[in-house]
């Protein structure tokens, strides 16, 4: 199958640190993957070397087909960047905006993609209708961040790269932001790489989730993939009694039946938890930190 | 149709959308307002003072060698200012997020600053055509001067405007060099008084810039040519002032695509962010 990321023993060195030693992973069409990692693992160099705004040090990138460092205008309408605003465009109104730099897709149009998105259309699946004639400066920071992600996705991109998409937002905002994501793939079968620390997010939107810990991808595979990968290990509580009990097992199900078979209706309050993401996440990065390098990969069956 | 062609006319559209802008936004307004009556009242001021040796108005000259002033200060010091501003504000880097979104900013900017250059002319000429005596602006020729001194000059001016604005990394870094080389320039280069009436060196210097030129192609369109008699060379010099003018184009459209593309390239997303995170803490 084709891919439309790979990227294959990535390396990015900045005077003598080492930020990225051999980060590989690859992305199929339509998949929303998930980069997550602590603080200076890495995310945001591996997206922009993606992006094509950064060179790389070694390794093999592949994005869309071609090599993002030599990727020309033609490859740069196929990609969609959802960019944090700031001040820019303070004075552009909504639509206008995005009326004017969607022009700059037209040409790129094919046969099975029209670009760029009607702007109305547009608009409208951003939930931005209301505000077209509104000022930049004057949209409050969730319907500026809405803004953000529909010039990322003017174009129509069949990729589209989302660097910390949520920082800053309040719950609200948030919802909305997934909310665009998810009607993003659904109607677009768009690929998505998003970075980001909220690990709620990542179980919420992506289909893999990879985890980046001293410069090379820990762990690769969904959320649940990845908490039964990791150990495997469920948290098991009953009471017997009165008299309450936690077991930790790689097979809960096992123990549970043999639970029931030596106690049988006098097990109460019977809890089986498996490892959350966050236990996972934690695990995982805890492990890297402490130089244990394994990569931890759960295919997909 | 041809993807560069097609970001070239929006950048057209662009330029025109942000020069309304400027005129809307009350702020921008006001500062070309202020800069041009500023202008103005320094020159009306002395109406009535004569040009050394002649009888005539030094005010009628200095009103028309500020229309070469002006198409400096717009040309160098807005494009360099806004390209400094929007490479901090992030309006550069969407610009290259998007297909040939460079090239549809830079036309943009072009058209944006030539139109704010017409606009202060327009004003100075109708403000100075009501108060002052002596121009010459019945007779095509100085109108078609005066479209070939302009055109040159913004072809002088922006690509060194650009390359300006591609050497300062902050508005803040940029604010202060940039006024101080306007003034040092202004004082050398003939505008408010006759260069022939400096010592010979800042003669010298102040004839190596374009402004000097601009101030002079301005003059020559639109004084009587009787005034051509304080001048270097008591002549209008029009062949020197096209080389010159020609000779700064060129060396600023060979240079200036070499930087932005520089300044282009190490644009990215966390460039931006540090940026706004150095400005948010000020």
């Amino acid at each position: 199958m084709d891919h439309v990321l790979d990227v294959r023993d990535l390396r990015m060195r900045y005077g003598k640190t080492d930020v990225l030693n051999g980060v590989s992973f690859a992305a199929r069409r339509g998949e929303v993957l998930a980069l997550l990692g602590p603080n200076g693992a890495g995310k945001t160099t591996t997206i922009e070397i993606l992006e094509g705004f950064r060179m790389r040090s070694a390794g093999e990138v592949s994005v869309l087909g071609t090599d993002p460092a030599c990727g020309g205008e033609a490859w740069r309408a196929r990609t969609g960047v959802v960019l944090q605003s700031w001040r820019d465009h303070a004075k552009w109104q909504v639509r206008e905006l995005l009326a004017h730099l969607g022009r700059y897709y037209a040409p790129y149009s094919t046969a099975s993609v029209t670009r760029p998105w009607d702007v109305d259309d547009l608009l409208e699946a951003v939930g931005l209708t209301a505000h077209a004639h509104r000022r930049v400066r004057y949209l409050s920071g969730g319907q500026r961040r809405r803004l953000d992600v529909a010039v990322g996705i003017v174009g129509r991109p069949e990729l589209l790269f989302l660097d910390e998409p949520t920082a800053g937002f309040d719950p609200e905002a948030r919802r909305d932001f997934h909310d665009v994501v998810h009607r993003l793939v659904d109607l677009e079968e768009a690929t998505i790489l998003l970075t980001t620390h909220d690990l709620d997010e990542a179980e919420r939107l992506a289909d893999r989730i990879l985890i980046l810990a001293g410069g090379t991808i820990i762990a690769d595979g969904s959320a649940d993939e990845l908490a039964r990968a990791m150990s495997g290990q469920s948290e098991v509580r009953w009471s017997l009694d009165g008299q309450r009990f936690v077991h930790a097992t790689d097979d809960a199900t096992a123990f549970v039946r043999e639970l029931f078979r030596q106690y049988g209706e006098s097990v109460q309050d019977l809890e089986v938890r498996r490892a959350s993401l966050e236990d996972t996440y934690m695990a995982l990065v805890r492990q890297a930190e402490h130089g244990l390098p394994r990569r931890l990969t759960a295919v997909a069956a | 149709m041809n993807p560069a062609l097609v970001a070239a006319r929006a950048g057209v559209s662009r330029g025109w959308i942000e020069f309304k802008q400027t005129l809307t936004t009350p702020g921008d307004l006001i500062t070309i307002l202020i800069t041009t009556g500023g202008f103005l009242a320094a020159i009306i001021w002395t109406r009535h003072t004569h040009v050394p040796g002649m009888h005539f108005s030094l005010g009628t000259t200095m009103l028309v060698s500020v229309l070469g002033l002006d198409v400096v200060v717009y040309g160098v010091i807005t494009m360099a200012d806004l390209l400094v501003t929007e490479r901090e504000d992030g309006t550069l880097l969407r610009a290259k997020a998007i297909p040939n979104g460079m090239l549809g900013y830079l036309v943009g900017k072009v058209v944006n600053i030539s139109g704010q250059v017409a606009f202060a002319i327009a004003i100075t000429l109708l403000t100075g055509a009501f108060l002052f005596t002596g121009l010459a602006i019945g007779s095509p020729g100085s109108w078609l001067t005066l479209a070939w001194v302009l055109a040159l000059g913004l072809l002088a001016t922006l690509p060194a405007g650009a390359v300006l604005g591609s050497l300062f990394p902050s508005q803040r870094s940029a604010g202060g060099p940039m006024l101080l080389l306007l003034g040092g320039l202004t004082a050398i280069s003939g505008i408010f008084y006759p260069i022939t009436h400096l010592p010979v060196f800042l003669q010298w210097t102040g004839q190596v810039f374009p402004m000097y030129w601009l101030g002079l192609g301005m003059r020559s369109a639109l004084l009587p040519n009787a005034m051509a008699a304080v001048e270097v060379g008591h002549s209008w010099r029009h062949l020197v002032t096209f080389g010159v003018l020609s000779a700064w184009a060129i060396a600023g459209l060979v240079l200036a695509p070499v930087l932005l593309r520089r300044v282009a390239r190490r644009e990215s997303g966390s460039n931006v962010a540090a940026r706004r995170e150095k400005a948010m803490r000020r």
